[in-house]
């Protein structure tokens, strides 16, 4: 097991957003957690790479386990250098007053400085061709989508093992959802092990070996895509019918 | 080939102009210090670009760490080089000040660099308006603690440095003070520049935008705004300590909010995270301060022809305090980015690029 939820306990100030959840993801995997609006799947997100207050919610019980390891003390700077774990936020979050390729060299800042980057640079623009064209303008003027693609090119360029994507398809038109799904995909079957947070759960569980679902703070169902899809609960709740 | 090497030849060309013109004294005493002072201001702006604009902060106590730097060299020099009523008998022979005084000067630098760690730790749990409450509580620590240490003066001054130029002067016969003045401007937008385009100091922009984000992209924030912050404040002691030898003398007064809010103006009007912004309006508000000393006593002839005000009352270079602020406020209302915006001189003439390379 390479990623390592137990029992997790989390408040954000008096209000308890996590009540004991526990997951994992395996090396190569793609893991989608799903759920409705505040059932507590971006405060994963916050808390797996020990972000900084005020985001950070607080873990009261439970332990986060990298390859068997704690990583509640982790600093959040160490997260990417160390466990090469990075985040793609929720909203991208990109930097708008840089350029796309500025915002991609950002990200090599923990890397080894004799790293060759050029390699991969290539690749993130052979995956996200709009990026090569428009790496030379400032982040913000781009679309949505395109900012999208960004969020996740600059959380590859850290050189992560395990990918972290909150809500990638927000706000995105159908046609580069599926484009961006597809190349999830693609990253996947290269190696990479992505945990997933997605709104849309009929998507997100086609795109994923297995899945959980939250409700409140709680788990309420986990297995692989195949049973959460034929799942009668999940399909009433989630997925639509 | 010549693109590569324009702006050291347009730099040595300035330089070498204004100091010759010094050294023949084609340039009157005023008019050289009018230039300095330039210097001094572009250093003082541009650093304060630093944190203001390029790391989206809202520092407002710079002329504090002006201070700190002001008051390090000038005690340093005079306890070294010169006779002095304080320190007593000069402890080296003042032929070597020639040789130490851009130690002293960057002595200077380094010890206001530690005075901003006292902006840079709070800084890592608060931004906004907070942080500038605590920058201008900073302002007015280091101004009470001069101004109640009787030893060097009190909020009398300290005076002695004009007795450290003289003997380097003495040495060898050159404009010393605009050499220096002008040797450190050009370290500083250099330094500064170095900073910002690299990847490292890209960090700093990515604070600007999004702290959260920064983190996870493994931007160490609260290394990196320690590193800023006191990047910032030394260049501002640079900048305190050439002041302090321009003038001679320096008393706690001349570093107060007043000249916190001169050094905000600058970099408002120039545009934030626009280096060359940041150069120009500093030119331009000097000429400008310098200018009132003509207009004021205009406008106060004006007024008393055409007995507007009543006679027993002149219109005072205090105004000059209603006018620059006024000039703050208006800047905000038609143009609110400033001068330059946070582009750079080549990003508004493209074609000027082929001309010159500057990182």
């Amino acid at each position: 097991m390479l990623l390592q939820v137990e029992n997790l306990e989390v408040k954000y100030g008096n209000i308890q957003a996590l009540h004991g959840i526990s997951f994992h993801v395996n090396e190569g995997e793609i893991v989608t957690l799903i759920g409705a609006n505040g059932a507590g799947k971006t405060t994963c997100m916050h808390t797996i790479p020990r972000l900084p207050p005020p985001e950070a919610p607080r873990v009261i019980a439970g332990d986060i386990k990298f390859k068997g390891e704690s990583i509640l003390e982790t600093k959040p700077s160490d997260v990417v250098k160390q466990l090469h774990l990075a985040l793609s936020p929720e909203g991208r979050r990109i930097f708008g007053n840089l350029t796309v390729m500025e915002n991609l060299k950002l990200a090599t800042y923990a890397r080894a400085k004799d790293a060759d980057l050029n390699a991969e640079y290539e690749r993130i623009f052979e995956l996200f061709p709009r990026l090569k064209e428009r790496r030379k303008q400032r982040s913000e003027s781009l679309s949505g989508g395109e900012q999208q693609m960004l969020a996740v090119g600059r959380a590859l360029m850290t050189g992560c093992k395990i990918l972290l994507l909150d809500e990638p398809s927000m706000g995105l038109a159908p046609v580069l959802k599926y484009e961006l799904f597809r190349k999830l995909k693609q990253l996947n079957e290269e190696g990479m092990t992505i945990l997933l947070v997605e709104q849309n759960a009929n998507l997100a569980l086609h795109l994923a070996h297995r899945g959980y679902v939250l409700d409140t703070g709680n788990i309420v169902a986990e297995g692989t895509s195949e049973e959460l899809l034929g799942n009668p609960d999940v399909k009433k709740a989630y997925l639509g019918g | 080939m010549l693109r590569r090497y324009s702006v050291h030849l347009a730099l040595a060309l300035t330089g070498g102009t204004i100091i010759y013109c010094a050294y023949q004294e084609y340039l009157s005493l005023y008019i050289m210090s009018i230039l300095m002072f330039m210097g001094v201001n572009i250093i003082l702006s541009t650093s304060l670009n630093l944190v203001n604009g390029y790391m989206g902060e809202f520092s407002c106590g710079h002329a504090g760490f002006m201070c700190v730097g002001a008051y390090v060299s000038s005690m340093l020099g005079v306890w070294l080089f010169a006779k002095d009523k304080v320190f007593g008998a000069a402890v080296l022979d003042p032929e070597y000040a020639l040789y130490a005084f851009p130690l002293i000067i960057l002595t200077g630098g380094v010890a206001a660099a530690l005075a901003g760690v006292l902006v840079a730790v709070p800084s890592y749990k608060t931004r906004g308006d907070y942080l500038a409450i605590i920058t201008i509580a900073a302002n007015f620590i280091i101004i009470s603690t001069i101004e109640n240490i009787g030893a060097i003066g009190g909020s009398r001054g300290f005076m002695g440095m004009k007795r450290l130029v003289n003997s380097m002067e003495d040495v060898v016969e050159l404009p010393w003070m605009p050499i220096w003045v002008f040797v450190f401007t050009i370290f500083s937008i250099w330094v500064i520049r170095r900073y910002v385009s690299s990847t490292f100091g890209k960090g700093v922009s990515a604070i600007s935008q999004d702290e959260v984000a920064a983190e996870i992209m493994s931007v160490n924030t609260n290394k990196m705004k320690t590193i800023t912050f006191m990047l910032s404040s030394g260049l501002a002691g640079i900048a305190g300590g050439l002041f302090a030898y321009i003038l001679g003398y320096v008393n706690p007064g001349s570093f107060n909010i007043m000249k916190s809010t001169e050094v905000l103006v600058m970099v408002y009007l120039g545009g934030m995270g626009s280096l060359s912004g940041s150069v120009l309006s500093a030119i331009l508000f000097t000429l400008l301060l310098e200018s009132f000393r003509f207009i004021i006593p205009v406008i106060n002839d004006f007024a008393h022809q055409f007995h507007l005000i009543s006679p027993d009352y002149d219109i005072s270079q205090v105004w000059r305090w209603v006018l620059i602020p006024l000039l703050l406020i208006i800047l905000m209302q038609f143009r609110p980015e400033g001068i330059m915006g946070n582009r750079e001189l080549g990003d508004i003439f493209p074609r000027l690029k082929r001309f010159y390379r500057f990182k």
